[in-house]
């Protein structure tokens, strides 16, 4: 790269040199710590006696907090059932997609679940799909932010938005782009019976609160409202209610990928009694894409299951994850402090912690009193120096035709001196600042 | 297509600033009349310049009018840009970077529906990172223009055409003008000189600007104008110049001056160049020849070749392994894009939710290929991260505080010449620590090139008893206390500079007792007469000093003085000395009238003064090297005499000491005057034999001399050379000697110097003295055969003995110039080179500049090694242009050396700190500091794709925009540059006590590819651990205790915030020297990154989308995100920990070793 101080030419160099000898100022560096660079630091290095430590501790903090993770997700209560195709009438079985895409077919199927332990509230349920990339490049990009956050800018349809941007009649779709227009409407509810002949009950599902705050008042604004919405000539997913503000009535229909024509205004009113549908908290769980394909927040249940109790649940299998082969499965989870049940975690700290535990102990061996020098009287009274000398050696960087001089205290204090092949004595530097330097001591037995 | 141009011999040297002195030839051989001259002029020769028409242009008709204009004026600019080229010169050159213009072509794209992310996130940091390199740009242009204002707003006296001179500019000098130059101003220009205060038209000159040189030459006007020395004499001056055109010979010059109806031939005696200085004369008068950047020291900047380190290059192969990589997992997204969008239209995967059916053009499954193509492009940007913009300007900024620190090192500061190291070039820091072989000039670079008269033989009596270097070094390395004693007693004692000889039988006025009283006087006579030096008398002190051609020749002028022959005054025709006569017992004034002056050459090797005494005897005094010397003694010259002479002469010569033979001869008047006549005919000649005959007449008469005797001047080794050197050889480093000097002398600083020891077995490769003497023009095939083959069997000799003795014994090449130049031919260049590799010094000895420059290149070639030059002399330029790294001494010799050098120091022994220290530590750093650049790039990188896989490959990236345009320049970059910057392994007085850990550098391991490989290796670990432990750990089930799941938003936040941690703990790791710097900017930067996140997700949603609100409202409360971070951070730091204990325990590494022995105390 460029000289620091290129191009001085003839002239401008004279000038330099005049203006050096005419000036008497002494150019000598100011000391400063800084520029000197002899700023006050601690050194530590990577030696086995500073990490035999820190492995040990790392592996004594990892290890309980795995297993405070594992067994808080497994405290967890979570039932999964996969509908996919139980829901399908077993002579549709052979063309999947013909059966979810018939209007005509009463698509509501009944599954019952064995609690398997004590649910205590709240308990969340979640639809989960598979094979579904909402991760895709082309559907995250196709909404409008604007569009949902301020009801005057309508319009305000961004070019990803396409094919869903612009209703048949010209006006904006709103909310535009595939992620709305893919909205997932199966429907769940749910009844249980309590012990072996009890009466069945229905479960209150709760759908206000299970989208982020800032969606409901900031990425969503409150007085946008659905307009042209799964009107075009391919229905997606799920309807929105254009009368409230990004709320939707629980109409959840299975329009999917039919003519219009044939689906028109068949509104049923969603079963699920008593939904509260102030918000349309749905879509803006829905709309915070996944990364993955993946889990979905539906509902959260206030009641306690108790174990071993049936629940009844009335799937109504609308949304067409037929084309992609997708699964799809119906999820009741309690909640810890860490949120859901998984494993992962806890197995992770606890690995990785019986891993440097058992770093350490190996290194513990490995180096376990290697650098003190043994040293003993033979019967003649000469004196040897044994194990831990290879290290001594290879330490202190001493060479063939190095000098030493050994002073032995007589106790357990080895002093040498030591002077390289060019007679200088060789200093060893203690602190690695401090200039100078300290002879080795070995404390030998 | 030549495949082959490997000869480094084919090849053009650089051009070495030192021209030749070519001899003027004659002047123009049919001189134009001066009517048709500009018109007729050959192509070369076409400058006419009308003197004093500055007033007279404008009336005296267009024609003139019209010539002069074409000269520019004379404001120069050194400048790269002015106001209005800067912005596109200086972005083409930023765009000459292959990077930089990959990223623009990436902005450009960006900009298009196919950007994965918005273009502005793209653009900032590259705009930033262009910005920033123009406006250094700008900066260092900006300072180049205020010197040049400086020096363009000089003032100089210009005669107005009418009357009287009055003050200008510089910048308004016209070619033509007359200006008068008074004493220590610069020339403005290069003018010819008209006269001076001196009656013959006499005047110094200082060139130490030019060439390097600090002693004053001599120029002298044509008699013709020499009169003119008065200011109204100028009123009716007219005259006419033809010359040459612009160029940048600085010794020659050819023009002819038509005046008053004649023709002089114009000389480079009469020329005074722009950047020399007068001295010594109040005021010359000259005419503008050449002005502004026709002049020719502008003619001569050329701009150094810019040189880059090894480590550099090496990077720019990392940067296009890692444009290998981001093509690859370009292709190998694009190609699984393909086939998904391909199949996107099948029943089974048929997508609906993204609409296969009504898609774009870039998601066209029935044009999959094509979307395929544009998915490329897309990737290509959204892997950008793996190439670092920042990389340069980050290594920039790193090499440049390096540089501060060389400048400030108070270690490296001298007190006497109050210089202190700077490094000229800041892109050469880490070479310093790959040095692996050190060519070093002698005289002035491990000498102080301050001479001293130490010994003198006078009528075979040798005089001085004080101990030289050499004497002392022999003792050895034991004796280096006694050495400092000695030193002490030195300084003790009153020193006079360029004197060192304490004998009692010479001072204060004793040698009058001794028994060759006549002798001696007559020793000291010729001493104080026979010199070209100028007395410089201080205003404020009595003390007189000399202005000496060379350092010798002062020493030897000082001496006389301390002798009691104190020369005081020089006049054009006489010397005058106070001289100590026996016979009165007191100082007298003595005058001697000088009748000619036979100058110094290197040719000749000797001098004389033809002088006249005040009692009217004609003398002739002489001094030069003994062996001319003493083959033009006259018969009768008492034999015992010459022969202790002689072997005084070898003694001093073994001791390293200069020698020069004193002779003299009295002259009788006629022969005088016929020789005179003659000689002054052959100095009139103006033909090509011009020097020829002149030198023919001075032969004639330096012949029966009678010898006086012999000066010995040492040429002292500067402080702690021995040591450096044998420090620098103990981290096994080869140090080369290139010297110009004798044989013996070089061998004999090689002893006192360390370079060679007694235990050492040597070569000399020389050529017999009957090679030696042949002349170099009869190089033909017939009689180099002979040589060549000579050299051939002692380099075979040699070589063999090598073998047989094995590495037991180090050796040592003495080799001369003339032997060289043959070594240097055809296949000898091989062998030679292969022996001299194997030999643990070598000297080169009677050297050319051009040889010097040349062994450098073999050396680099040949070795691919790092190669150093070190200098102080104009005659070292070439030398230290050629290798990899040129160090210059800023000595006395001037600022030459120093401005072709990337680094300068003061002394010779500063080279060991710049090396073993700054070296060691600037190529750690640099090698760490680009190493974990990529590092921690490819972990980012890498997890952007682990992620695009799990997106169908619809390079979707895994971060919000800001993340990734942020990585590079917010959450790492100050952490790296600190590790560039501060980073130490081992404090500097371990560097200098174990040399040893210089070869580090020398076999690059810090650098070499399996280390880069494995910190690439490292990067994809981390990569993988971090984003599969994220996936593992956040996605599926409920984050939170409230059954919130994360999305894309939280997933990328957890990701990337284990990348933060991750590179920068892994940096802490890394680092070995924590300041609070370190400590500031790692956890800062750490902080940064939680500092970024708050703020930007506070921003409306439609600016900050994913990360609106994320870190408050969804991480910062979910322990489950703060536990993730840990477990995953630890683990993925795991892996370089295994591998670095693994390593320390069992492949301990020398500075590792040195590390812990610090680190525990013993």
């Amino acid at each position: 790269m460029s000289q620091v101080n290129s191009g001085a030419a003839g002239p401008s160099a004279g000038s330099d040199v005049a203006a050096a000898t005419a000036s008497t100022k002494r150019n000598k560096p100011q000391y400063h710590a800084f520029t000197q660079q002899q700023l006050p630091a601690c050194k530590p290095i990577l030696s086995p006696h500073m990490v035999i430590p820190v492995l040990a501790f790392v592996g004594l903090v990892f290890i309980p907090i795995g297993l405070a993770c594992i067994a808080a997700s497994n405290k967890v209560v979570e039932v999964v059932y996969r509908y996919d195709t139980k829901c399908v009438p077993g002579n549709m079985l052979h063309n999947k997609v013909a059966y979810i895409q018939n209007a005509s077919i009463d698509k509501t199927c009944t599954i019952v679940l064995k609690v398997p332990r004590d649910m205590k509230r709240p308990i969340f349920i979640y639809y989960q799909l598979e094979k579904f990339y909402q991760n895709h490049r082309r559907y995250t990009t196709s909404r409008s932010d604007m569009q949902l956050r301020d009801p005057k800018q309508a319009s305000a349809i961004t070019e990803f938005c396409k094919p869903e941007a612009y209703a048949a009649n010209g006006s904006p779709i709103v909310p535009c782009g595939l992620v709305a227009w893919s909205l997932f409407n199966d429907t769940y509810s749910f009844a249980h019976r309590r012990g072996r002949g009890g009466h069945t009950e229905a479960l209150t599902v709760i759908k206000s609160g299970i989208s982020w705050r800032s969606d409901r008042g900031h990425v969503f604004g409150n007085h946008v409202f659905p307009k042209n919405f799964q009107n075009s000539s391919l229905v997606g997913g799920g309807q929105l209610d254009p009368t409230k503000p990004v709320s939707s009535s629980a109409n959840f229909r299975a329009f999917f990928l039919l003519p219009s024509s044939s689906s028109v205004s068949t509104m049923m009113d969603g079963d699920c009694g008593g939904v509260q549908l102030s918000e349309q908290e749905d879509l803006m769980v829905w709309m915070r894409t996944a990364a993955l394909p993946r889990f979905r927040l539906y509902g959260r249940v206030e009641a306690d299951l108790g174990a071993g109790e049936l629940l009844a649940v009335e799937v109504r299998n609308n949304y067409n994850s037929y084309s992609f082969a997708g699964k799809k499965a119906v999820v009741l989870s309690t909640s810890g402090l860490l949120g859901g049940r998984n494993a992962f975690l806890g197995r992770a700290y606890v690995v990785t912690g019986v891993a440097c535990f058992v770093l350490a102990l190996q290194l513990t061996l490995l180096c376990l009193d290697d650098f003190i020098l043994k040293i003993y009287y033979d019967k003649a009274g000469d004196l040897w120096l044994s194990r831990g000398w290879k290290t001594f050696f290879h330490e202190h960087h001493l060479n063939a035709g190095d000098l030493l001089i050994c002073t032995f205290d007589g106790h357990d204090l080895l002093t040498f001196k030591v002077f390289s092949i060019s007679h200088c004595r060789v200093l060893y530097d203690t602190s690695g600042v401090a200039e100078g330097g300290e002879d080795p001591q070995v404390s030998g037995a | 297509m030549r495949a082959s141009t490997t000869d480094a011999d084919d090849r053009p040297l650089v051009e070495l600033a030192v021209v030749a002195p070519t001899p003027s030839t004659s002047s123009p051989s049919p001189s134009p009349s001066p009517a048709t001259g500009p018109a007729a002029s050959a192509p070369g020769f076409s400058r006419a310049v009308r003197c004093n028409a500055r007033s007279s242009g404008s009336a005296s008709g267009t024609a003139d009018g019209d010539g002069l204009s074409s000269y520019p004026g004379n404001a120069i600019s050194t400048t790269k840009y002015t106001a209005a080229s800067f912005l596109p010169k200086s972005l083409f050159e930023q765009f000459r970077r292959v990077a930089n213009c990959f990223f623009l072509v990436v902005a450009f794209v960006s900009f298009s529906p196919l950007a994965p992310y918005r273009a502005v996130s793209v653009l900032l940091p590259l705009v930033v990172v262009v910005s920033a390199a123009m406006a250094k740009e700008a900066v260092e242009d900006w300072r180049r223009k205020q010197q040049d204002v400086e020096v363009n707003n000089r003032k100089v006296e210009v005669f107005d055409g009418v009357q009287s001179f009055h003050e200008t500019e510089w910048k308004k000098l016209q070619v033509g003008d007359i200006v008068k130059v008074k004493k220590d101003e610069f020339f403005p220009a290069d003018l010819l000189l008209l006269s001076s205060c001196h009656d013959n038209g006499i005047c110094y000159v200082e060139t130490m600007n030019l060439d390097g040189e600090t002693n004053l030459k001599r120029k002298q006007s044509l008699d013709v104008t020499a009169g003119l020395s008065e200011e109204h004499s100028f009123h009716s001056f007219k005259a006419f110049i033809q010359c040459e055109d612009p160029n940048e010979k600085l010794y020659s010059f050819l023009g002819t001056l038509y005046y008053g109806e004649q023709q002089y031939p114009l000389s480079p005696q009469q020329i005074l160049l722009r950047g020399s200085k007068l001295r010594n004369t109040n005021f010359v008068y000259g005419t503008v020849i050449f002005t502004g950047h026709e002049t020719k020291v502008m003619q001569n900047a050329t701009e150094p070749p810019s040189k880059r380190s090894s480590v550099e290059r090496r990077m720019d192969k990392i940067v296009y392994l890692l444009f290998a990589i981001l093509l690859f997992i370009a292709s190998f997204g694009s190609i699984f894009f393909g086939i998904k969008t391909k199949a996107e239209l099948n029943p089974g995967s048929y997508a609906w939710y993204l609409r296969p059916d009504q898609s774009s053009i870039f998601f066209d499954p029935n044009r999959a290929s094509f979307a395929a193509f544009c998915h490329f492009l897309t990737s290509l940007m959204l892997y950008v991260c793996l190439v670092p913009i920042s990389l340069y300007i980050s290594i920039e900024m790193v090499k440049v505080l390096q540089s501060t620190f060389i400048n400030q090192d108070q270690h490296m500061y001298c007190e006497e010449s109050d210089k202190p190291a700077r490094a000229r070039t800041s892109n050469l820091n880490e070479e310093l620590g790959q040095v692996h072989t050190i060519l070093s000039d002698k005289t002035g670079t491990l000498t102080c090139n301050s001479m001293e008269f130490v010994k003198c033989s006078i009528a075979g009596v040798a005089y001085g008893d004080s101990l030289t270097e050499v004497d002392i070094s022999y003792g050895g390395i034991e004796e280096a206390s006694g050495y400092n004693v000695r030193k002490d007693s030195t300084k003790s004692k009153r020193s006079v500079k360029g004197f060192n000889l304490t004998d009692g039988r010479l001072m204060n006025g004793e040698w009058t007792k001794e028994s060759r009283r006549d002798a001696i006087e007559m020793f000291f006579r010729v001493l104080a007469v026979c010199h070209t030096t100028i007395p410089v008398t201080e205003k404020n002190s009595v003390e007189i000093s000399y202005e000496a051609e060379s350092p010798d020749e002062g020493a030897l002028v000082t001496a006389a003085r301390e002798f009691g022959f104190e020369f005081f005054s020089r006049t054009q025709t006489a010397i005058s000395v106070h001289e100590y006569d026996p016979v009165l017992g007191r100082k007298v004034d003595r005058t001697y009238k000088v009748l000619n002056i036979l100058e110094f050459s290197s040719a000749r090797k000797r001098m004389s003064v033809i002088m006249r005494t005040e009692e009217g005897r004609l003398f002739l005094f002489c001094k030069g090297a003994d062996s001319v010397i003493l083959e033009r003694l006259s018969k009768d010259n008492e034999k015992p005499c010459v022969t202790h002479t002689k072997r005084h002469i070898e003694e001093y010569s073994e001791a390293g000491l200069r020698t020069l033979a004193l002779a003299y001869r009295e002259l009788a008047e006629e022969e005088y005057a016929a020789w005179n006549k003659e000689y002054s005919s052959a100095k009139n000649s103006i033909h090509t034999d011009h020097d020829a005959a002149v030198e023919k007449a001075s032969e004639d008469i330096e012949k029966d001399l009678v010898l006086l005797g012999a000066t010995a001047v040492e040429d002292r080794l500067q402080n702690g050379v021995p040591e450096c050197i044998h420090k620098l050889a103990q981290a096994g480093i080869k140090i080369w000697i290139l010297t110009g000097d004798k044989l013996e002398t070089a061998v004999n600083i090689g002893y006192s110097c360390n370079l060679l020891r007694k235990e050492m077995e040597t070569f000399f490769v020389t050529l017999d003295n009957s090679g030696a003497n042949a002349p170099e023009g009869c190089s033909q095939e017939g009689s180099r055969m002979a040589p060549y083959e000579q050299i051939d069997r002692k380099l075979q000799d040699a070589r063999r003995k090598i073998s047989l003795k094995g590495t037991s014994t180090p050796f040592a090449l003495i080799i001369d110039g003339n032997a060289l130049t043959y070594a240097l031919t055809g296949s000898l260049k091989d062998s030679f080179l292969d022996l001299a590799v194997d030999c643990a010094s070598v000297l080169c000895c009677r050297m050319s500049p051009k040889q010097k420059a040349l062994i450098t290149r073999l050396v680099k070639t040949k070795t691919e090694k790092t190669t150093l030059a070190i200098g102080d002399g104009a005659n070292d330029v070439g030398m230290l242009q050629e290798a990899d790294i040129g160090v210059g001494i800023s000595g006395a010799e001037g600022m030459q050396a120093v401005m072709a050098s990337d680094f300068a120091i003061a002394q010779f022994r500063f080279l060991e700190r710049l090396l073993l220290v700054h070296g060691h530590w600037c190529y750690r750093r640099i090698a760490a500091m680009i190493c974990y650049f990529f590092f921690k790039n490819i972990t980012f990188g890498f997890t952007l794709f682990w992620f695009e896989a799990h997106a169908m490959f619809s390079a979707q990236p895994g971060y919000n925009d800001w993340f990734i345009s942020f990585y590079n320049v917010a959450f790492t970059s100050l952490p790296v540059i600190a590790l560039g910057v501060f980073n130490k392994d081992v404090s500097s007085s371990v560097c200098l006590e174990v040399p040893s850990l210089h070869q580090d550098g020398v076999n690059n391991i810090f650098f070499s590819w399996s280390r880069i490989l494995s910190w690439m290796l490292n990067g994809l670990c981390c990569s993988i651990i971090i984003f599969f432990g994220a996936l593992n750990a956040v996605l599926i089930q409920a984050v939170r205790q409230d059954g919130r799941v994360a999305g894309f938003d939280i997933l990328g936040v957890t990701m990337y915030t284990c990348v933060v941690w991750t590179v920068n703990c892994q940096l802490a790791l890394y680092i070995s020297y924590f300041t609070w710097i370190q400590h500031f900017v790692i956890w800062g930067s750490i902080l940064i990154w939680y500092t970024f996140l708050i703020i930007y997700g506070s921003f409306p949603a439609v600016i900050s989308t994913t990360a609106y609100h994320v870190f408050w409202e969804a991480c910062a409360s979910s322990p489950l995100y703060w536990l993730s971070t840990l477990v995953i951070v630890v683990t993925a730091l795991l892996p370089f920990f295994l591998y670095k204990i693994t390593c320390s325990l069992f492949y301990p590494q020398d500075h590792e070793r040195v590390q812990r022995t610090n680190s525990k105390g013993w």
